[in-house]
């Protein structure tokens, strides 16, 4: 193991570029704790974002050796082959400073998509018993851990290239609320993933589900949408 | 690509391979038997079969291609998305005409 990493950081907007420092290597040593090292040790004035640590907030997703990965979680003996870590800002969204993006873009499609939990009763209505061998509920829970941390919106060659789309992440959202029988937004959310910019919009690349961290498919996610729409569709329940 | 594109993609799309395979057959067919452009007209015109097989097979290309070529336009070019619209609608129309030409010169008698 060497003793120090050869780190490049992006440094500046989107105009910015590499800048490279010298990080002592330590055993279990994260990319996040390498970034947090340069920033208390050598420049303070670097900007990224990051809260939990542990995997749970998604704020500290940045493109590391060329993939987008979650940071805080990211062993550097995994990915700093040859004792070397580039690390940027991570794609898809425009930078504001150095390893930070403006997510505004990325949350408004989840907006977009209707990716709110629209309640079919009120409060004082008793709790609804969802079984867990439910069918529809399997499939919500199969991709309802997302952390929000837009690994997969940077993947998204789609996304790269159709700035309509609402990509992978919100798509995936709107799948788990479709499958979950307590929510009563569902006529007008088909609507919108149905319409242009929706799930049409996939290529079914599968970087989502290859880059995701923690282990979701939003491709299945999106297939499964392709699939109740066009029966929707065809039902004459939504217009194109 | 909305719903109605990518139920008329998919529609076509499932038209088009048996069609597909039929006409690569046919080429074949043609080829290894040293068919002369005389002795396949002979068999085409005149035949409704004939007509009705490759008129399908261009009425199929000519929506199936502009709804892929338009997504093409969107995601590749800065093309506004009205004029991919157009410039999509447009190749189909391209499409069907010289395709339905070329049928007519073979079948009709």
């Amino acid at each position: 193991m060497a003793e120090v990493l050869e780190v490049l950081l992006w440094r500046g907007g989107s105009n910015g570029r590499y800048q490279t420092y010298e990080v002592p290597r330590r055993a279990n040593q994260t990319v996040l704790d390498v970034v947090t090292w340069v920033q208390r040790h050598l420049d303070a004035t670097l900007s990224y974002r990051f809260a939990c640590r542990v995997g749970m907030c998604g704020s500290c997703a940045m493109t590391v050796n060329g993939r987008p990965r979650w940071t805080c979680r990211t062993h550097v003996s995994k990915v700093a082959g040859g004792g070397r870590l580039t690390i940027g800002p991570i794609e898809n969204l425009p930078v504001i400073k150095d390893l930070a993006v403006d997510m505004t873009a990325f949350f408004a499609t989840w907006q977009a998509a209707n990716g709110v939990f629209a309640p079919s009763a009120t409060r004082a209505a008793p709790i609804a018993r969802i079984a867990p061998e439910n069918a529809a509920r399997q499939a919500a829970d199969a991709a309802i851990e997302c952390i929000n941390c837009a690994v997969c919106y940077a993947a998204c060659d789609t996304v790269r290239w159709n700035p309509a789309y609402l990509g992978p992440a919100a798509l995936n959202r709107a799948w788990t609320l479709l499958n979950d029988e307590r929510d009563a937004g569902n006529a007008k959310r088909l609507a919108v993933i149905a319409d242009d910019g929706g799930c049409y919009a996939c290529h079914s690349h599968q970087s989502c589900q290859e880059h995701c961290p923690v282990g979701l498919n939003p491709t299945a996610s999106i297939a499964g949408l392709k699939r109740r729409a066009m029966a929707a569709y065809l039902k004459g329940e939504i217009g194109s | 690509m909305n719903v109605r594109l990518y139920v008329w993609q998919r529609l076509t799309a499932a038209i088009m391979v048996p069609l597909a395979l039929v006409h690569l057959i046919v080429i074949f067919f043609a080829t290894r038997h040293g068919l002369s452009a005389a002795e396949i007209l002979g068999r085409t015109r005149g035949s409704a079969a004939w007509a009705a097989f490759y008129g399908l097979f261009v009425a199929a290309i000519a929506v199936h291609v502009p709804i892929g070529l338009r997504t093409v336009l969107i995601e590749w070019t800065s093309l506004r998305r009205r004029h991919c619209d157009v410039a999509a609608l447009a190749f189909g129309l391209l499409l069907a005409v010289t395709g339905l030409r070329a049928v007519a010169a073979v079948v009709l008698p």
